[in-house]
């Protein structure tokens, strides 16, 4: 334990455990599969080049550094609510505004170039919202490699524009009815595919979840945004943040934001789950309402009945609909060194209209959780407290949920 | 002799059929009578990902039924005392079978009888999950070889493995897909140079004719998916059907050598 009180971002440890968490279940004849791609992203780790071409992507393709933009409207608006001299500052790291409008494509850019770095010419990824579906067809359009892209039915039902979005970048979107045709279903038909073609195939993940090494190299592309935004937050403000704040679905945006910061002491972390109806009904809060189990390629906090089935969760926000997380989360929960809530369905609308009307920015629902968490919390904080939230994508694919959940036809 | 290694003395009819699905007591013992030689009773699973579309199917059906881990431990129980000599391994996914943790699970299979435990997403690399609670009841933890699995890594697969090596023919699912004769042979050769466990083959296998050129060449053929399709053609009405295929697929096997 003296290793862990030294740093918390040494994780995971060669097994690719984070504690108790991670580590990878897969069927043997991924096994050799996994061994292979953690070898190669050592070696890209390890390989100057790499790093330039996936800088040089990130400035010239995705648009990055991302803005650190202070909400001064919005600060004001909470503060009115505050009692005097009460009401954080609120900072957003403004990765809504990368191409294809969400943090996923960093990510995205990372695995093609280990796929092509590793001779793989035809990729496939797995599908909610449709925003990971996006960037993967993108990327791959981009580099000119085949894409099949596997997206529950129901998801494909109510995120039509995406689905069309992956069409024109050239993608087979493939919808699946197995199961409950939602998230979790896709991957595991992203699973049964990279099996039967394991030798031409790579899969790529979209959140930091699943066999090692897909966590850490998953947080490890997305860990640009904190990096960028200590750097920035020094410059601008001459100080860190005091609080960072994070939605999560399987945890790559928050992972992304959180991990540069987490050996900074004075720097506190709160990451949102989607509480869907409330927790005593049907949610996604993994971390709060479930328990830890094997799905998918890791051991994590999994939504599940007393049998160990996986049961169904739900949010507004397609993206944060999944029954498990990242199993970073579940450590980073276990030893309490982030600290983690969960937001309504209502509550993440209210969420998204204050953004909308305060600062003129339409966010996705997913970041909305985040709003929502940011709005209770900052009148607690002093006056001279800052938060930087993750404003993780935009919300220009959600109008549509957006307008039937306040009763509006369009 | 164990149970498990005991039916490996001839070649064996290895047969699968998900728990709950139809009526298993029935389907199973449909299954001796047409001569099969070690039962691979499946645990159903809301995600069954190394499976195929018959199996999926025959999981959901299985669940949709309200079928219980409690429910599997007294299909199995019953089954042990109805075959006191047929041994039964349970087939399934890592989730259900810790998640009263790995002694609860590995009490229950030496109550129930059960002789092995075939845990397709627990590789070697995180034995430490399931395997030592197993072995310390002598249950025996099987494990699963690929095409994928090379020479360097197969000691790795062997160490710690009882029972038999189950040999997955291709890379790929559950299913109709079905792997050249010749590359089965091959690799059926490799495994059994490096290991004393008797090797059966699956996936893939559905006819008397495939199974009885496996049997040539390996200790053991393992049929699933063709004869969880019979439960799902006949319901309630599928031992008849399944002891007419198993019955086939017996004497193909057994007279193969
Ligand atoms: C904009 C946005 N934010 C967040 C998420 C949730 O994923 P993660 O928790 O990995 O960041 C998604 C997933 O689709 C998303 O599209």
């Amino acid at each position: 334990m003296t290793e862990m009180a030294n740093s918390f971002r040494n994780q995971p440890d060669d097994q690719g455990h984070f504690g108790d968490y991670g580590g990878r279940y897969v069927a043997e004849t991924l096994m050799p599969l996994v061994l292979d791609l953690e070898r190669e992203y050592r070696a890209a780790q390890a390989d100057p080049a790499f790093k330039a071409q996936f800088d040089d992507l990130l400035e010239h393709y995705v648009g990055r550094p991302s803005p650190m933009y202070f909400a001064e409207r919005l600060t004001e608006s909470l503060r009115a609510d505050a009692q005097k001299g009460s009401g954080a500052q609120v900072w957003f790291k403004r990765d809504e505004l990368n191409h294809t409008g969400a943090h996923k494509i960093n990510n995205c850019i990372g695995q093609i170039l280990l796929a092509i770095r590793m001779g793989k010419t035809r990729i496939i990824a797995e599908t909610g919202a449709g925003q990971h579906g996006v960037a993967t067809a993108t990327v791959c359009a981009r580099f000119g490699l085949p894409c099949v892209i596997y997206m529950g039915a129901t998801d494909v039902a109510r995120q039509q524009p995406n689905v069309f979005r992956m069409k024109l970048l050239g993608a087979e979107v493939i919808p699946v009815t197995s199961g409950s045709a939602t998230l979790k279903d896709a991957m595991n038909e992203g699973l049964r595919d990279w099996v039967a073609n394991v030798h031409d195939t790579f899969y790529i993940i979209g959140t930091a979840a699943g066999p090692h090494p897909y966590p850490e190299m998953v947080r490890d592309f997305q860990s640009i945004i904190g990096i960028e935004a200590r750097a920035q937050m020094l410059s601008r403000v001459g100080r860190l943040p005091d609080l960072l704040v994070a939605c999560i679905g399987g945890g790559s945006n928050a992972l992304g934001l959180f991990h540069p910061f987490l050996d900074d002491p004075e720097v506190k972390m709160l990451g949102v789950e989607a509480a869907g109806h409330g927790l005593d009904k049907a949610h996604a809060a993994s971390l709060t309402g479930g328990a830890p189990g094997v799905l998918h390629g890791n051991k994590t906090y999994l939504l599940q009945d007393e049998d160990g089935q996986i049961t169904e969760g739900h949010s507004i926000s397609a993206g944060l609909d999944y029954p498990g997380i990242g199993p970073e989360h579940a450590w980073l929960k276990e030893n309490g060194r982030v600290e983690y809530t969960s937001v309504t369905d209502d509550e993440a609308l209210e969420g998204f209209q204050l953004l909308c009307r305060t600062e003129g920015i339409i966010p996705a629902l997913e970041p909305s959780h985040a709003i929502a968490a940011v709005a209770k919390v900052a009148k607690t904080m002093p006056g001279d407290a800052i938060i930087l939230a993750n404003l993780c994508g935009r919300g220009d694919k959600d109008i549509f949920t957006v307008a039937e959940a306040l009763g509006v036809e369009i | 002799m164990t149970r498990l290694s005991n039916a490996f003395t001839k070649p064996a009819l290895v047969c699968f059929v998900t728990a709950g699905d139809g009526d298993t007591a029935a389907n199973l013992d449909a299954l001796v009578e047409g001569g099969a030689d070690l039962i691979e009773l499946g645990m159903p699973f809301t995600d069954p990902m190394a499976d195929g579309p018959a199996i999926q199917e025959a999981n959901i059906r299985s669940l949709a039924k309200g079928t219980t881990t409690a429910n599997i431990f007294a299909i199995a129980t019953a089954f042990r005392a109805r075959h006191p000599d047929t041994p039964l391994v349970l087939m399934g996914y890592a989730n259900p079978m810790i998640r009263r943790g790995p002694q609860w699970f590995a009490d229950q299979c030496e109550t129930a009888g059960v002789d092995g435990v075939i845990c397709v997403d627990i590789p070697p690399e995180e034995d430490a999950a399931l395997g030592p609670f197993l072995r310390a009841k002598g249950i025996d933890p099987i494990r699963l070889a690929t095409p994928t699995t090379d020479a360097a890594r197969l000691p790795q697969v062997l160490k710690g493995s009882g029972g038999f090596l189950y040999y997955v023919s291709v890379a790929g699912i559950t299913g109709k897909q079905q792997a050249a004769m010749d590359s089965i042979e091959e690799a059926v050769a490799r495994l059994k140079a490096s290991t004393d466990l008797p090797v059966a083959v699956g996936f893939g296998v559905r006819t008397p004719e495939q199974a009885a050129a496996i049997a040539k060449v390996a200790d053991g053929v393992v049929v699933g998916s063709a004869l969880v399709e019979l439960v799902a053609k006949h319901g309630e009405d599928a031992p008849a059907a399944l002891r007419e295929l198993t019955s086939a697929l017996a004497q193909a096997v057994h007279s193969a050598r």
